[in-house]
């Protein structure tokens, strides 16, 4: 059973999150798209590609899956210092104080 | 009849007619006069200057239609359609199982401003029909200025206290970009002669090209002047939002295509654009401002298509604007149904929902699909022409800050959106599914976002140029599933290690705050600063004229030396003062 923000007891409906293993069951999906999409990488190399690219074909190796999952992460590493930065409360242009919560 | 009429005369007229309608002849009008308009345009309507007269020396041409305007014409009555069979509930009271009561949010729906709503959204979609089929900028101008203000009531159609100073905030920025608008248009009439809304470009325009730019610029979410897109967004009724973000940055877009073609400076401005609200759509709270940020993102792809200027990214611009319509509105409106059924739009209030309303969360995953560009949805074949078209005119940096801006969308559209409204932890909300038009407008939407995804040939006639582009070859498919799954599997990790920040419950401040913070901050600084000033002097030449007085009463008083005697007296040792010092002078 799961609570609510006032930890009143839910008692239903039981969500597919809720069943054991789900949110396990679905990254390790993610995981297996991931794999695939890698030994797809092996199989098109050295194929014939329509549209133009600014990479030769022997530097493209694993370009989109590195730059994906690190845009990512940089993303996130950048955001965090600047949430430090400019964070405020709610009410701050309505006089009230700097601080979030 | 109807052909040769301005398509923006039958919303301006059915507008003052669902005025004083009510109930379901109002939602019968309101239905049925998007779908005219759209099938008379789609079917009635060739190419062509429609409706053209000389008014005091200039042409006037308030109806042209090519096809650049005909594409946005087709895509603002289908916007339009879309957004009334959303809002056909207004009016009709809080719908069945919203816990929106439980927050204080006895009207969120905006019952009791649906009259407003249903007309404003009217006059808005009419007004956005009229600049787009403008032929020269004194009608594009007439038409600028109605925009801002009928979308300004649907900003103030909330009725709160936050939406009434924010609608004044909006309306106060567009009428600026309309001033600036309407002092380029004649500053171009005066160097050129002519007030046609054509191409203009930055060469050889002077200022004119620059000032129209800035007036575009505004309306299209610049960098720095973006703020009234995450100001007003979040502000607005759930239905108010929807026609917000479909008309008014797309009618700049629209303006841009048709006037600042190949402008280098675009490019970089589109691709600022595309990179800097990523950053702000991590931290946000309130999910229809992520949606905001996401559309100044979207946007960034399409200026920048229109910078390089070559017809498969001007192409890939205004294809890519005309399904942005459609999945950002949907993905709006599954933020509107869930406000409209939680009374909440917060990461922080919600998570859970998708137990108890899980066709809103599907077709908000679908939504999230497309905006993200997954293959056979309508992002995968609209924005990749443009990236295509950056790699042809070897704008490498340019296509890398896509590349990585295309990763930012999935992560803030595909995933946050989702993810902190539906799943994530459980809120203990339990709201219902909302009323059907709702889920049928966000059904017809979900199906537009796939079909384009599926049969973009088709899509690709409606197009200005003509091109031949194949978006389905088997290595672009596997490198953005790549890009996309990769990028998934690095959110997985940042949760997973905690690194990924928590939702808060504050803002974050943006440009914003140099008109919230700053500029009234600096106004009321020199006007206290000139009031100490004018105090002081004020005080000063008091005291001076105190003492004058002063020495005057002491000299002439009732006991001074000169009232001893009369005034003639006093004359003749005045006289006699002046003589002597007269002859000190003179020796």
């Amino acid at each position: 059973m799961s609570q609510d923000y006032h930890g009143h007891e839910i008692k239903e409906p039981i969500g597919w999150l809720d069943k054991p293993n789900s949110v396990k069951r679905f990254f390790f999906a993610i995981y297996l798209i991931c794999g695939a999409l890698l030994a797809a990488e092996f199989l098109l190399f050295g194929t014939e590609n329509v549209h133009p690219h600014p990479l030769e074909e022997s530097m493209r190796f694993l370009v989109y899956p590195i730059y994906g999952f690190i845009s990512f992460w940089f993303l996130v590493l950048v955001a965090r210092p600047m949430r430090k930065l400019l964070i405020r409360s709610e009410d701050y242009y309505e006089g009230g104080s700097d601080d979030a919560e | 009849m109807l052909s040769s009429l301005p398509p923006f005369v039958l919303f301006f007229v059915g507008a003052i007619v669902i005025a004083f309608t009510r109930g379901t002849v109002r939602k019968l009008l309101i239905l049925a006069i998007p779908l005219i308009g759209g099938l008379n345009l789609l079917f009635g309507v060739e190419p062509g200057l429609h409706l053209q007269f000389d008014l005091l020396g200039y042409t006037l041409t308030p109806y042209r239609a090519d096809k650049l305007s005909l594409l946005f014409g087709y895509l603002f009555h289908l916007a339009a359609f879309l957004g009334f069979v959303y809002a056909l509930h207004l009016g009709d009271g809080t719908p069945e199982g919203s816990v929106a009561g439980e927050v204080g949010e006895d009207d969120i729906v905006g019952n009791a401003s649906a009259g407003l709503q249903h007309v404003a959204a009217m006059v808005y979609a009419g007004s956005a029909l009229g600049a787009v089929f403008a032929g020269d900028f004194i009608t594009l101008f007439i038409f600028w200025e109605l925009l801002a203000i009928s979308s300004a009531f649907l900003v103030w159609a909330r009725q709160s206290e936050r939406s009434y100073a924010t609608g004044f905030r909006y309306l106060i920025i567009h009428v600026i970009s309309g001033v600036l608008l309407l002092s380029g248009a004649l500053m171009l009439a005066h160097e050129t002669g002519s007030i046609e809304f054509g191409h203009i470009g930055l060469a050889g325009t002077g200022a004119a090209g620059w000032i129209l730019l800035l007036s575009f610029g505004i309306k299209a979410g610049f960098p720095l002047l973006h703020n009234w897109i995450t100001e007003a967004y979040p502000e607005s009724t759930p239905t108010g939002t929807v026609f917000l973000s479909a008309f008014t940055t797309k009618v700049a877009v629209y303006a841009l295509a048709r006037s600042f073609v190949g402008t280098d400076v675009l490019i970089y401005i589109g691709t600022a654009m595309t990179f800097f609200p990523i950053f702000y759509a991590v931290l946000e709270n309130d999910l229809r401002r992520v949606l905001g940020y996401s559309m100044i993102n979207q946007i960034g792809f399409m200026v920048a298509g229109i910078g390089i200027g070559t017809s498969m990214a001007v192409n890939g611009a205004v294809a890519h604007a005309f399904a942005d319509v459609i999945f950002k509105g949907l993905l709006f409106m599954s933020m509107g149904a869930v406000m409209t059924m939680t009374g909440r739009t917060k990461g922080t209030d919600l998570g859970g929902i998708y137990k108890t309303m899980p066709f809103t969360a599907g077709l908000c995953i679908v939504g999230a699909s497309a905006i993200s560009a997954f293959p056979l949805f309508s992002a995968f074949v609209t924005k990749s022409m443009i990236m295509v078209a950056a790699i042809e005119e070897h704008h490498y940096v340019v296509w890398l800050f896509m590349l990585f801006a295309s990763a930012g969308v999935l992560e803030h559209a595909g995933i946050k959106i989702p993810f902190f409204s539906f799943f994530a932890h459980d809120s203990g909300i339990r709201a219902k599914e909302p009323p059907r038009n709702m889920l049928i407008a966000m059904s017809i939407g979900a199906v537009l976002c796939v079909l384009i995804g599926v049969f973009p040939t088709q899509f690709y006639t409606l197009l200005p140029y003509e091109m031949d582009y194949h978006p389905y070859d088997l290595r672009h498919v596997v490198t953005q599933l790549q890009l996309l799954a990769f990028g998934a599997l690095g959110f997985i990790t940042l949760v997973k290690t905690g690194v990924y920040p928590d939702e808060k419950r504050a803002i974050h401040v943006d440009a914003e705050w140099f008109y919230r913070k700053a500029g009234p901050w600096l106004v009321g600084s020199v006007g206290r600063a000139v009031t100490r000033v004018d105090v002081y002097v004020r005080s000063s030449v008091l005291e001076f004229v105190g003492l004058i007085m002063h020495a005057a009463k002491r000299t002439h008083g009732p006991v001074g030396p000169l009232a001893k005697s009369w005034p003639t007296g006093s004359m003749v040792l005045w006289v006699a003062i002046l003589l002597v010092a007269y002859l000190l002078f003179y020796l």
